[in-house]
């Protein structure tokens, strides 16, 4: 546990301390009592054991002084998570969405990012989404985890004073690649982060010079489960799709072959699972109909178009 | 027992059939013991080498071995096989069948045809469950089955969660069984408080396994219900909700850690005293903290929800309980180390391994502590600490505590005595491999590795290295086991009644027993572990 980046660290980290170090302490004179017991008692040494009697008093004594050593590390637990959940009024509010199997960060002035930037010394709050399945927003430095759940309003928050980058990964198992679910927090000084709130050009991203068709699939999501170089991953790749001829399953379960067109990239995208790729699974993507408009449909086509 | 002769062993009473019938058409608890034996440990060797794959994966970062899709059927199929087919079922189904009747002095369990029924349940429920290895498309759920993926993957779920709800009415059924046994088939004389703690241990167990399993039961049907016809239940897609499965989930499989772990609880107190020469310090103690984790253990399942989004007030009771629950625990270990003081102690195999389980069962208790505490969770939830630590508990725990079991009841129930020398050779292997294996994970947690991932970050790299080593010594010590016992098996010395000079009932009759286990019912004037 290297990197200390958040107001929680001090808390969560005392937590670990206090029980850790009365574990230790018992670990180790529970063994060490052990090991003198076997020596010093060995049937070789002391071929006639004492009789000895139970002793109520002693009994005790071993119930009651781990029952007020755990209702202490129960204390340093509960204070340590207490400003977890007091989130601060007027911190910055973050729409933190995580889909199979990538993040996204959007903004009060509908700004997107694929990292979460935030400015140092600020509360900031993230109010979870999940269009699929089960996700868990991770960051280590910072010592929080909330679970991102489909059909609940999750939130969590937290306030950095150190600026730097640190790792987000996704800590509820989602899925095929639910270990490169990955992204990073980028803590900015206030100025700094400012600057990069108001710019146009998302400048963590390639976005300027990406055809604005790429730059819908990246927001959704869809290459991650769709390559753009041939590859098969979870689902067909975009390489070479337009215009091709497709063997696919119909939702009888009947083989068809289908040209792709337009009329197949709507289908495909907002009713996924009425002609799916034979070979492919039926159930792993969900309608997209409320997250594409029918605009954003059109500019992937034309992008689809271009990637021979 | 002079007129022995016409009195057959269990092992050569084939009852007027023949071969493998004999075994498969069996009532008797020893055999049905053995039957679960045999099947447990080729599940559990089939759980091991899921296992080496798995560790061989995650050796450095990248691909090593396997794609991705194959290495989340591989973590999702050894948690099946060893969650369901080796820990839970474990000793309960191998030791309580061989050993109870035998400790009670009693001919049998009370319902000798349901006892095999229970095995039948137990081999159709797991060829269900390894169905899903041979023909393909694997589960990759993780053993938990969270809604919605377990919904949504194209994977056999159905089929693996079907294979569950079997496996359930094997253990209901064992539970229902012993419990009656305990009420109902006590030798003349034997009270409650002059029972073997290992009976108590089960008897324990057995209400957690009646009471607690349906739940999980019904929850695995409403899986396997939504995904064949839809029915909105834990999908938000179809209107359900993912937090009632987890509830409803963790239920049952909370309690059912106490399933797991008691009667390796049982087991230590039983060869302490033993192997100490020693009555066992605090035997009431001992028996009302099995029945306190048991009761506990019900109200404590919420702490694997910690960061699922639960009300907040919810997260702070289940802490505290939870906390709660490792005081009987704590008077356990206690009482074990307290037995050793003033004894005469022989550092035989069995007594050996229940130190080791005394030792790993301490940092996996522990552990559990950090798991317990709200701030701590938070950091090390669903990461590599939480998977190092129910290794110590599971593995560390429970699976030493089997072995522990294996080479206690070895000699009464083959009636041949292993070598000693190389059965405890081959624990120092398995025991330092272990820690070398499952230590670094508790390391690597803390340091922020999630669990379930095919491949991680560079800064991940070392331990997970060291933990891959640890693997092989672990195989290796595993490996030396058997092939002791094998040995032992075939060329053992005659072990005679009682090699360990016990004062418990097992000890009392034949190595191995006679079929109906006493020629004459014992009759019971005082505690178990009088050593006078």
């Amino acid at each position: 546990m290297e990197a200390k980046a958040s107001t929680f660290v001090q808390g969560v980290d005392t937590a670990f301390i206090v029980i850790l170090g009365i574990s230790l302490f018992f670990l180790i004179t529970i063994t060490a009592a052990m090991i003198y017991f076997v020596i010093r008692y060995n049937r070789k040494k002391n071929p006639k054991p004492k009789d000895v009697k139970d002793n109520t008093r002693l009994e005790i004594l071993w119930t009651a002084i781990p029952t007020i050593l755990v209702l202490l590390m129960f204390w340093y637990g509960w204070i340590g998570y207490t400003p977890m959940r007091r989130i601060p009024a007027g911190a910055l509010t973050i729409k933190a969405t995580g889909r199979m199997w990538s993040w996204n960060f959007e903004y009060e002035n509908g700004k997107q990012s694929e990292y979460l930037v935030v400015p140092v010394g600020k509360p900031v709050k993230l109010e979870l989404y999940s269009p699929d399945v089960l996700h868990s927003l991770y960051i280590p430095a910072f010592r929080i985890k909330e679970d991102v759940v489909p059909g609940v309003n999750n939130v969590m928050w937290f306030q950095s004073d150190k600026p730097g980058e640190y790792d987000i990964l996704c800590a509820e198992y989602c899925g095929l690649r639910h270990a490169y679910m990955l992204s990073k927090v980028i803590v900015k000084p206030v100025e700094e982060y400012i600057q990069w709130y108001h710019a146009t050009v998302d400048s963590n991203s390639m976005a300027d010079v990406e055809p604005i068709g790429l730059q819908v699939l990246k927001k959704n999501a869809c290459i991650s489960c769709h390559s753009l170089d041939g590859s098969k991953i979870v689902g067909p790749s975009f390489k070479g799709l337009w215009g091709s001829e497709r063997d696919v399953i119909d939702e009888n379960g009947k083989r068809v072959k289908v040209n792709a067109d337009e009329n197949y990239i709507q289908t495909s995208i907002y009713e996924p699972n009425q002609q799916v790729v034979e070979g492919f699974n039926k159930g792993l993507m969900i309608s997209y109909k409320e997250a594409i408009t029918d605009e954003e449909l059109r500019q992937i086509i034309e992008y689809l178009k271009t990637l021979k | 027992m002079g007129e022995n002769v016409q009195h057959l062993s269990f092992l050569q009473d084939n009852g007027g059939k023949k071969g493998i019938l004999a075994w498969i058409t069996t009532t008797d608890h020893k055999r049905i013991g053995l039957l679960y034996f045999y099947s447990l440990t080729v599940f559990f060797l089939m759980g091991v080498v899921l296992g080496i794959l798995m560790r061989l994966e995650l050796m450095n970062p990248g691909k090593d071995l396997v794609e991705p899709q194959t290495y989340n059927s591989l973590f999702t199929l050894h948690g099946v096989i060893m969650i369901f087919l080796f820990v839970i079922p474990g000793i309960p189904a191998v030791f309580g069948n061989i050993a109870l009747p035998l400790l009670l002095g009693a001919r049998d369990v009370a319902f000798p045809k349901l006892n095999l029924l229970s095995w039948y349940l137990y081999i159709l429920g797991a060829l269900m469950a390894l169905s899903t290895l041979l023909f393909g498309n694997a589960p990759d759920t993780g053993w938990t089955f969270y809604a919605p993926y377990s919904v949504r993957t194209g994977t056999n779920v159905t089929m693996a969660v079907l294979a569950a709800f079997i496996l359930g009415f094997s253990s209901i059924l064992t539970g229902l069984n012993f419990i009656v046994t305990i009420h109902r088939m006590r030798a003349p004389g034997m009270t409650w408080f002059r029972m073997p703690l290992f009976s108590w241990a089960l008897y324990a167990t057995a209400w957690i396994q009646l009471l607690a399993t349906p739940v999980v039961g019904i929850t695995l049907l409403m899986i396997a219900v939504e995904r064949m016809l839809g029915i909105g239940l834990f999908d938000p897609s179809l209107g359900g909700d993912p937090i009632l499965y987890q509830h409803l989930f963790w239920i049952y499989s909370h309690p059912a850690v106490y399933i797991m772990i008691l009667p390796g609880m049982g087991v230590i107190s039983e060869m302490i005293p033993v192997f100490a020469r020693r009555r066992i310090f605090g035997y009431k103690a001992i028996a009302y903290s099995s029945l306190a984790i048991a009761f506990i253990g019900y109200f404590v399942w919420g702490h694997h929800m910690f960061t699922s989004g639960m009300s907040g007030p919810a997260r702070v009771i289940f802490s505290l309980l939870t906390f709660l629950v490792a005081v009987p625990s704590a008077i356990k270990v206690f009482n074990w180390v307290a037995t050793l003081y003033g004894g005469s102690i022989d550092l035989k195999p069995p007594l050996l391994y229940a130190l080791g389980f005394i030792f790993l069962f301490l940092i996996g208790g522990l552990t559990g502590l950090v798991n317990g505490a709200l701030a701590a969770d938070v950091h090390i939830h669903d990461t590599y600490f939480v998977v190092g630590h129910f290794h110590y508990v599971m593995f560390g725990g429970t699976g030493f505590a089997f072995f522990a079991a294996l080479h206690y009841w070895f000699p009464k129930v083959y009636g041949k005595m292993y070598n000693v020398k190389h059965a405890t050779r081959a624990f120092w292997v398995l025991f330092t491999g272990f820690n070398i294996l499952y230590f670094p994970m508790l390391v690597v947690g803390m340091m922020g590795m999630p669990r379930r991932y095919y491949d991680y970050l560079p800064q991940f790299h070392i331990p997970n290295l060291i933990s891959t080593f640890g693997s092989w010594i672990v195989v290796s010590g595993l490996i030396y086991m058997i092939v002791v016992l094998i040995q032992g098996y075939r060329k053992g010395t005659p072990a005679g009644k009682n090699p360990w000079g016990g004062l418990t009932l097992d000890w009392q009759t034949d190595s191995p027993p006679i079929t109906e286990n006493f020629v004459e019912l014992p009759i019971v004037t005082e505690g178990p572990y009088e050593y006078k």
